[in-house]
């Protein structure tokens, strides 16, 4: 297989399979989750179920103030390689390309320079929460062989990414593009198995918390 | 496979709703709830992480509700939970959890970890991994209908000393009253100054109100120890009794899980809403003094702090009543730091009280009440709630502080301005 045709498989076949298990995993795991159900409450309530729990989807974006400053590290570094996330994929001029081609949508881009800049402290921010996993005695404890894989599969797109964007390594670009596509099919095929499904599923978690608590009248 | 290990299993799925099935799903293991457990601040071990004290919980939603997880059950490469974990668990779900929601408030991801123990529980009872102390008070409640085995004639002898002192009718028995008050045992054998404040208080604002001898029990120790069926029988008491005097109004006491399980979870328990209201007496004394009906005299002098219980606060919903209620009677009230809905635990609730073998932890685990105390010093500590107050009493003692732990509607009572009649 020559590297042009690399590129094209994982541009193409590659893609559509990652897609459809994303998709469709995604979908499923929702649709598992809503399909459980739960009881209807019968005691009166005080308060708003669904006020609370559009709030709370809000509201727990933001830490209390005894968390900030107990877990001053988890809350920093958590906000930096969210936000790092968020801007190298959705606001990286790139990407909004390939999403053009494919939605039809498109919105404008940060600057290349500094998407670029992001990444690296993106990077920083991912090996420094890799270190303080394996070092603080909690968190540590809570971890198995799934935190880790998916801190890798986390990593690897920016890694990549960032290899590829500077043309950087012993390969010629063509094949770091398919390598930074595919270590990102590999995060798509991986995410509706694991936790990385928090993304979707925290805002039903914080609204069933938001409810819970909104039906009693407590802001929570 | 026991047969009883096999009910727990089967009562963990049963327990797995969307809910629970959202929580479990966005759980990142970021460890911050531990942060919020007094009993992890204060012992450092992990294992008292709250997420970490569902993992059983966790690995039957994983076996039954999950692709991956169906699958490896169905290869055996994943096992099931054992009966010698769920022994190993019963110290991490009952001794060092009161059920108290803090975590829950914290949880970036949203997980109400608290109502999750509340379901694992119903496994662990029926596994037979229940606390013996609690499995005792249980029994208790559904023999004599008292946790503490506190009969009518105990009851009585109170009814009749508070009379005598305060020159006052306690109604018992007493049909169309518009509110029926529930005590809880602790207050009729620790504190019975309870029945006369609340008795002098209604004789001023002219509440008609009575006590059942059916029922007069408030607490449940069917939640506390995680058997439906048996908190549905002590919640269906109250029902009956208070259908059959044809109140308006039931009175939660001051007792924390008391109002969490007449107010939030009986009607969900017996499966229908009631034809009654319930409040909580804070929250009565406060619609009292909204409506004019409650006059006070004088102020405390000395620096007062309000210790929110959990279930009233956090989990109940009043948290603002007892702050209208202080200012009334208080010149310097004080905020702990973390009050209101973030206020730390005594450490004894959610049946931790009832089980022996928790103390140790309970006495460790106040060190974060001292904390909060040691930030404003206050020169007494005003609550709503004679499970907390009992284990307050006991904290300081342990941790040689000296300072009172009142009542906030014996406090409102002994301020109370002559009678406008």
């Amino acid at each position: 297989m020559t590297e042009t045709e690399l590129l094209l498989w994982v541009r193409g076949p590659a893609l559509q399979i990652a897609t459809v298990i994303f998709v469709l995993g995604i979908v499923v795991r929702i649709a598992g989750i809503l399909m459980l159900g739960r009881k209807k409450n019968l005691a009166e309530a005080r308060g708003s179920a669904v006020a609370g729990g559009l709030r709370t989807i809000l509201s727990r974006s933001i830490p209390d103030p005894g968390t900030l400053q107990r877990s001053t590290f988890n809350v920093v570094a958590g906000y930096i390689f969210h936000i790092g996330l968020f801007i190298t994929i959705l606001l990286f001029a790139p990407h909004i390309l390939l999403i053009e081609d494919v939605f039809g949508v498109s919105w404008p881009a940060l600057p290349t320079p500094i998407v670029d800049a992001t990444t690296v402290v993106t990077i920083i921010a991912l090996l420094a929460v890799l270190i303080h996993r394996l070092r603080h005695p909690v968190m540590r404890f809570l971890s198995g062989f799934q935190d880790y894989l998916v801190w890798l599969v986390t990593i690897l797109p920016l890694v990549t990414g960032y290899l590829a964007f500077h043309r950087v390594g012993i390969a010629p670009p063509p094949t770091l593009l398919a390598i930074h596509i595919l270590s990102v099919e590999l995060l798509m095929v991986v995410f509706p198995f694991t936790k990385l499904m928090h993304t979707f599923s925290l805002f039903m978690a914080r609204y069933y918390n938001g409810a819970i608590s909104g039906y009693k009248g407590v802001k929570s | 496979m026991s047969a009883s290990l096999q009910r727990g299993l089967n009562a963990f799925k049963e327990q797995i709703d969307a809910p629970v099935a959202a929580f479990f799903s966005s759980c990142v293991r970021c460890g911050l709830c531990a942060n919020a457990c007094l009993f992890y601040t204060e012992t450092g071990d992990p294992k008292y992480t709250p997420i970490y004290k569902l993992e059983p919980l966790r690995r039957v939603w994983r076996q039954e509700y999950t692709f991956w997880g169906r699958l490896a059950k169905a290869v055996g490469l994943s096992k099931a939970v054992t009966d010698e974990e769920l022994g190993d668990w019963e110290e991490l779900v009952y001794d060092s959890c009161t059920m108290c929601g803090r975590c829950s408030m914290v949880c970036p991801v949203g997980n109400d970890i608290t109502y999750m123990i509340r379901k694992m529980r119903e496994g662990m009872a029926v596994a037979g991994h229940a606390p013996v102390g609690l499995v005792g008070a249980t029994k208790r409640a559904v023999e004599i209908g008292s946790p503490m085995g506190v009969k009518l004639p105990a009851l009585q002898a109170q009814i009749r000393h508070t009379e005598t002192e305060f020159g006052l009718e306690i109604p018992v028995d007493k049909e169309g009253a518009d509110y029926l008050l529930l005590l809880s045992s602790m207050e009729i054998m620790n504190f019975p100054e309870f029945i006369g404040a609340v008795a002098k208080i209604f004789k001023h604002a002219g509440v008609s109100w009575t006590i059942s001898s059916e029922a007069f029990e408030a607490t449940n120790s069917g939640i506390q120890i995680g058997v439906s069926e048996i908190a549905a029988e002590l919640v269906q008491r109250i029902v009956t009794a208070a259908e059959k005097l044809k109140v308006k109004s039931v009175i939660s006491p001051e007792c924390g899980h008391a109002y969490m399980a007449i107010r939030w979870e009986g009607p969900n328990l017996i499966g229908r809403p009631y034809s009654f209201k319930v409040v909580h007496i804070l929250e009565l004394l406060d619609q009292l003094r909204a409506e004019g009906r409650l006059q006070t005299t004088g102020k405390e002098s000395q620096r007062l702090t309000y210790h929110d219980p959990c279930q009233v606060s956090r989990r109940g919903g009043v948290v603002d009543q007892p702050r209208n209620l202080l200012n009334m009677v208080a010149e310097d009230f004080v905020e702990m730091p973390e009050t209101g809905t973030m206020n730390w635990c005594c450490g004894a609730g959610g049946g931790v009280s009832s089980n022996e073998r928790a103390d140790e932890i309970r006495l460790k685990a106040f060190n974060r009440k001292k904390q909060q105390l040691d930030a404003i010093h206050p020169q007494a500590i005003v609550s709503a709630c004679s499970n907390c107050r009992i284990h307050l009493e006991d904290g300081l003692e342990e941790y040689g502080m000296d300072m009172p732990v009142i009542s906030l509607t014996e406090t409102i009572a002994e301020h109370l301005a002559e009678d406008k009649s």
